[in-house]
C-alpha cells in the first residue's frame, strides 16, 4: 500500500473553490426568467386571523402571484412527524407540526401567513405591504411554567393543554438511593434559548421543467434525500421525478436538517404551478424567527451521595420548551435526559420531563441537541456537592468515573436512536488527569491563584468532563467507482456543511485503493448521484457514512485485485495498489494502471463470463446497531474583570476521545468551532423573547456572535478509544466541542467567587447578569 | 428611473443602467454574476460581504450600487489568478485550515488585503482586532489567525 492518507492532517479537496469564490450556494444559483418569493410574517406572536387581503398587493408591478392558506386548497398539510416517541413505557405525546402557510391563528412571531411571488426580490418585499391582516390578539404563552398553570392560554386549543409530552424514564431506585445518602442536594437550574446563526441563512430555490416534467431543487439543507422523497409524495410527482441539491452550505448546526421548513414545500409547490424557476433566500431577520432554535428548559434535579463523594443516585425534573408547534419528537429532551449521566457510575435515576408547547419559533436540535442541559445539570450537581464535603472538583468526578474494564456499560434508559443507553467504549481517567496536566491544575490551585487573588484579582480554574452518543443509524450509503481516468468518484446521499467530507470521505477511498486524496472526487448531496441516505446529524457523517465509504472501496479493492491478478497473470496476495496502480510486490515493471483496468472492466465488444458486473465500482450500506460514546474534558482558567464584569480565558483545553481519527487537523477544526460555539452560548447569546412573545434582539447588533477578539487559542490533545461498533473504530465529534462549555463556565466563576459562595445556576450569562449574581451572594454572605 | 453606472470591477470594465435603490452586492452578485461575494446579515454586522472599493475595505450590503459610479471595484473573484493559481492569502487559508463552511471566508480575505498592506507583519492581537470585524461561525477563528501569519509570511516573500 501507498503512504497512508487515512489519519493525516491532509488539506482539504474542497478549499482552492471556496477561497476563490467558485463553490455554489444556494443563493448563486441564477436561472433565465427566475422569480423571487417573500413572505409576510406575523408580528404577533399568538392570534387569531380573522381576514387576510392580498388584493392590492397582487395588483402590484412586476407581482406573479400571491398565496395565502386558503389558495394552497389540499395541498395545505401540517409538515410530518421526523421522530416518532421513543418506546419508552410512562410516555404521553401529543403530535402538533408547523404547516405551511398560517390559517386561522398565528402561533409564534414570524409564522408567514402569506407568500409574494414577483419578478425580483425588491418587488416581492414592496407588495408585502400591501398585504393586509386582521387579528384578534391572544395572550401569548411565554413562560414554561405559566403554560401549564390552570387557565393557561393554549398554543393549540384543540388539545386543551399546552403539554406536547412527558417523558418518565427510571434506573434503580432513587427513593432507596436517597435514604441511604449522606447528603442530599436539591436545585433549579435554567438554561435559556440561543440560535446557531448559520452564517448562510436558509434558501432554496426550486425550477419546474414543463418538458422533462422534473422538478429541481437547490435546498440549504442538511438531508436532501428526506427532502426529495416528501417533496415527490406531496407533490404527487415519482421520486425519479425529483432532484435535491444540498449545495455547498454556509454552516448547518442542526436547524438545516428541520424539515419540512414551510419555504421548502412552498417553493417546490409554486415552482410547478407557475412552471417557472424561482428563489426564496431568507434574511437575517427572518432567520432569528423563522428558522428553529434551542435551549430553554428548567431543571428541578437532586443528587444523593455517601460522604465520600460516591453519587448513589440523581433525580431531575425538567420542563422543555418545544416552540409553537414540534416537529422533531422527543430528540432534544431524550438527549437532555440520557446526556445527563454522563461518564459516571449513577446507580439509581429518576427522570421525568414535560415538554411544552409555547407561543415562540420552534425548537430542533442545534449543535449538542439538548446535551448541554444534562451534562449542565450532573456537573453543577457535582459542583455543589464538592464544595458541601470539602472535596476537589476534579476528585469527585474522577471517584465516580466508570471504570474501563465495565465497557460496553449500560445505563438501562432508551436513547433518541431508540436503543438502549450502552456505551460502547471509553476510558475516561487517562483525559482527565491530561487535562489537568495540560492546564497545569495543582500549581494553578497552590500557587499562582492565591498570589494572584492576593494581589486583588478574581481568577477562576474549572475541569468538566462530558460524553456525547454519537455516529446513530440508521444507516447511510456510498457508491465508489474508478474512472478510466484513473481518478475515483465517490457519491454519498449525506450533505456538507464544512465539515471537511470532500477530504476525509476522500482519505477513507484513498486509504483503500491506492490513489491520492486529491484524485478522490466526492459527491454528497444531490438526490440523483446517490439514491438513499439519512442525512447529516448527531455527529454521525464520518461514523456512518464514512464507515460505508470504507465498505464500498473495500470492495471495489478486491475487484481491483482481482482483475489485476488475471491481466498481470499474478496471485492476488502477491499485488499492491499503489500510487495510482497495481503491481506486482517490488517489480514495478509488472504493472497496470488503475485507469487501463478500469476500462478492461467495462468491455465495448466482446462477450464476459456470466454473472460478471461491469467496473470497479461497488456500493455498500452501514447502519451500527447503535451510537458511538465519545468523550471528553474541558478545562479552563479565566479571570473576571473587577469593574465591568468582562471574562478573559487565560487558558482553555480540551482533551477528546472520538475513537480513531480520521483527519486531524479538521477535527482540531471542529473541536475549536464548537468550543466558540459553546463560549457564545455561556455568555454572550440569549435570544430575549418579552411577555408578548416578541423577540427583542432580532440582528447581529443585539444578538451577539463571540469575535476573534472573545475567543482564545484552545490547547487540545486526544485519547484514542475505537469504537468496537465500526470497522473504522471511528466516533462523532461535530458536536462535543459545544456541549460542557456553560458547566465549565459555571465552575471557574464560582472558583473566582468561592469567597462569597457563588453558585451560577443558569446559562447563558452575561457581564450584567453575572454582576447581579455576584451582588446576590454578596448580600446572602453579609446576611 | 434606473440610472447608468460605469465602473471598473477586477479591473474589468462595466456599464449597467440599474435602479438607484440597488445594493452593490446584489449588483455584484446578481448583475454582474460575481457571487464569490457572500451576504451574511443585510445590516453591516457580519462582514462576508466584504469588498475592495478604490482599495478600502467596505461593507457591499451597506453601499448602493449608484455610489461606485466611475470607481474601481475588487472582489474575491480578482484576488488570485482562480483555484488553480490563488494569491498567497488564499495558500496561507488552504494551509491551515483557515475555513470550514467558507461562507464568510471571501469578506475575510478582502477584508485582509489592504489591512496586510499597511501591517505586512501584525501580531496576533493586530490580526484579532482586524478579524473582530468578521464573524465567522465554524471555526473559532483559531485557524483563521494562524492561516493570516502564514499568508501574511508568504506575502512578504514574494514582495521581497
Amino acid at each position: 500500500m501507498t503512504t497512508r492518507q487515512f489519519g493525516q492532517p491532509l488539506k482539504r479537496n474542497e478549499d482552492p473553490r471556496l477561497l476563490t469564490g467558485h463553490a455554489l450556494f444556494t443563493d448563486d444559483v441564477q436561472l433565465p426568467g427566475m422569480l423571487h418569493v417573500a413572505f409576510w410574517r406575523s408580528d404577533l406572536a399568538h392570534a387569531f386571523i380573522r381576514s387576510v387581503d392580498v388584493e392590492s398587493a397582487r395588483k402590484r408591478p412586476g407581482i406573479v402571484a400571491v398565496y395565502t392558506a386558503e389558495d394552497l386548497g389540499e395541498f395545505w398539510q401540517p409538515g410530518p412527524l421526523l421522530v416518532p416517541p421513543p418506546p419508552v413505557e410512562q410516555l404521553e405525546f401529543h403530535q402538533r407540526t408547523q404547516v405551511p402557510l398560517a390559517k386561522g391563528k398565528v402561533r409564534h412571531a414570524g409564522e408567514a401567513v402569506a407568500m409574494v411571488v414577483a419578478e425580483s426580490r425588491y418587488l416581492a418585499e414592496d407588495a408585502l405591504d400591501d398585504v393586509y391582516v386582521d387579528y384578534e390578539p391572544l395572550e401569548a404563552v411565554v413562560d414554561l411554567e405559566a403554560a401549564l398553570a390552570a387557565g393557561a392560554p393554549l398554543v393549540h386549543e384543540d388539545l386543551g393543554t399546552n403539554v406536547s409530552a412527558r417523558v418518565t424514564q427510571t434506573k434503580g431506585d432513587w427513593a432507596a438511593a436517597e435514604s441511604e445518602a449522606d447528603l442530599v442536594l436539591r436545585r433549579r437550574y435554567h438554561y435559556d434559548r440561543g440560535t446557531a446563526a448559520a452564517m448562510e441563512n436558509r434558501g432554496i430555490a426550486a425550477s419546474w421543467d414543463e418538458r422533462a416534467q422534473r422538478l429541481t431543487v437547490w435546498d440549504t439543507t442538511q438531508a436532501p434525500i428526506a427532502i426529495r422523497n416528501g417533496l415527490a409524495a406531496m407533490l404527487g410527482l415519482s421520486e425519479h421525478q425529483v432532484r435535491v441539491i444540498a449545495p455547498f452550505i454556509g454552516g448547518g448546526f442542526g436547524p438545516k436538517i428541520m424539515m419540512f421548513y414551510p419555504e421548502e414545500v412552498l417553493l417546490a409547490w409554486a415552482a410547478v404551478q407557475l412552471n417557472c424557476s424561482l428563489k426564496w433566500i431568507e434574511d437575517r431577520e427572518e432567520n432569528f424567527y423563522a428558522t428553529t432554535q434551542e435551549r430553554g428548559q428548567i431543571h428541578d434535579a437532586a443528587i444523593a451521595l455517601k460522604r465520600d463523594g460516591t453519587v448513589l443516585g440523581v433525580k431531575d425534573r425538567f420542563l422543555h420548551d418545544a416552540g409553537a408547534y414540534a416537529p422533531y419528537g422527543l430528540t432534544v429532551p431524550i438527549n437532555s435526559q440520557c446526556t445527563l449521566l454522563g461518564p459516571y457510575v449513577v446507580p439509581s435515576y429518576r427522570s421525568e420531563f414535560t415538554s411544552v408547547f409555547t407561543n415562540k419559533p420552534i425548537v430542533t436540535p442545534y449543535r449538542g441537541a439538548g446535551r448541554q442541559h444534562g451534562v449542565f445539570v450532573m456537573e453543577r450537581l457535582l459542583d455543589a456537592a464538592a464544595r458541601r464535603l470539602s472535596l476537589d472538583p476534579a476528585e469527585i468526578r474522577r471517584r465516580n468515573f466508570i471504570p474501563p474494564e465495565e465497557f460496553p456499560y449500560s445505563n438501562e434508559i432508551i436513547y433518541q436512536d431508540f436503543a438502549p443507553l450502552v456505551y460502547d467504549s471509553g476510558n475516561y481517567e487517562p483525559a482527565l488527569d491530561r487535562a489537568l496536566e495540560l492546564i497545569d491544575y495543582e500549581r494553578f490551585k497552590q500557587e499562582e491563584q492565591p498570589r494572584r487573588e492576593a494581589a486583588g484579582e478574581r481568577v477562576g480554574i474549572a475541569v468538566v468532563n462530558y460524553i456525547e452518543g454519537t455516529g446513530i443509524g440508521p444507516y447511510e450509503g456510498a457508491r465508489v467507482t474508478v474512472e478510466a481516468s484513473g481518478k475515483v468518484s465517490v457519491a454519498t446521499g449525506v450533505g456538507t456543511q464544512g465539515q471537511g467530507h470532500y477530504t476525509s470521505f476522500a482519505q477513507v477511498v484513498a486509504e483503500q485503493i491506492g490513489v491520492d486524496v486529491p484524485d478522490v472526487h466526492v459527491v454528497t448531496g444531490d438526490t440523483d448521484l446517490f439514491y438513499w441516505g439519512a442525512g447529516t446529524f448527531a455527529s454521525r457523517g464520518a461514523v456512518v457514512a464514512g464507515n460505508a465509504m470504507h465498505a464500498a472501496a473495500t470492495k471495489v479493492r478486491r475487484k481491483i485485485l482481482k482483475l489485476a491478478g488475471e491481466k498481470l497473470e499474478a496471485a492476488e496476495e502477491d499485488l499492491e495498489l499503489i500510487e495510482g496502480r497495481v503491481q506486482v510486490k517490488g517489480v514495478p515493471q509488472t504493472s497496470i494502471s488503475l485507469g487501463a483496468l478500469a476500462a478492461e472492466a467495462n468491455p465495448m465488444r466482446g462477450a464476459v463470463q456470466p454473472g460478471t458486473e461491469p467496473g470497479l465500482e461497488a456500493t455498500e450500506y452501514f447502519g451500527p446497531e447503535r451510537g458511538a460514546t465519545a468523550s471528553g474534558v474541558h478545562a479552563m482558567i479565566l479571570r473576571v474583570d473587577k469593574d465591568t464584569f468582562l471574562l478573559e480565558i487565560e487558558r482553555y483545553v480540551v482533551v477528546h476521545d472520538c475513537g480513531t481519527v480520521i483527519n486531524p487537523l479538521i477535527l482540531e477544526g471542529q473541536i475549536q468551532g464548537g468550543v466558540a460555539q459553546g463560549i457564545g452560548n455561556a455568555f454572550y447569546e440569549q435570544l430575549h423573547f418579552d411577555e408578548n412573545g416578541a423577540l427583542r434582539n432580532a440582528s447581529l447588533m443585539d444578538y451577539l456572535l463571540p469575535t476573534a477578539s472573545d475567543i482564545p487559542n484552545i490547547v487540545s490533545d486526544h485519547v484514542e478509544t475505537p469504537s468496537p461498533l465500526n470497522p473504522l473504530g471511528v466516533k462523532g465529534a461535530g458536536e462535543a466541542g459545544a456541549i460542557p462549555v456553560g458547566a465549565l463556565f459555571a465552575q471557574a466563576l464560582d472558583d473566582a467567587y468561592r469567597d462569597i459562595e457563588l453558585e451560577v445556576r443558569e446559562i447563558p450569562l452575561s457581564p450584567n447578569r453575572l454582576f447581579e449574581l455576584v451582588g446576590e451572594a454578596l448580600t446572602r454572605e453579609r446576611a | 428611473m434606473n440610472q447608468t453606472i460605469e465602473l471598473f470591477v477586477n479591473g474589468k470594465k462595466y456599464s449597467r443602467s440599474i435602479e438607484p435603490r440597488l445594493l452593490l452586492c446584489d449588483f455584484l452578485r446578481y448583475d454582474l454574476g460575481l457571487t464569490g461575494t457572500h451576504v451574511g446579515c443585510e445590516h453591516g454586522v457580519c462582514g462576508a460581504c466584504t469588498v475592495l472599493l478604490d482599495r478600502e475595505a467596505v461593507r457591499s450590503c451597506l453601499l448602493f450600487a449608484v455610489q461606485a459610479n466611475g470607481r474601481e471595484i475588487a472582489t474575491v473573484e480578482g484576488l488570485g489568478e482562480g483555484p488553480q493559481q490563488m494569491h498567497a492569502l488564499q495558500h496561507g487559508f488552504w494551509e491551515m485550515h483557515g475555513l470550514q463552511c467558507g461562507y464568510c471566508t471571501p469578506g475575510i480575505l478582502m477584508s485582509l488585503v489592504p489591512f496586510l498592506e499597511e501591517n505586512p507583519d501584525p501580531t496576533e492581537e493586530e490580526i484579532r482586532d482586524l478579524l473582530s470585524g468578521n464573524i465567522c461561525r465554524c471555526t473559532g477563528y483559531q485557524k483563521i489567525v494562524e492561516a493570516v501569519q502564514l499568508g501574511a509570511r508568504l506575502l512578504r516573500e514574494t514582495s521581497n
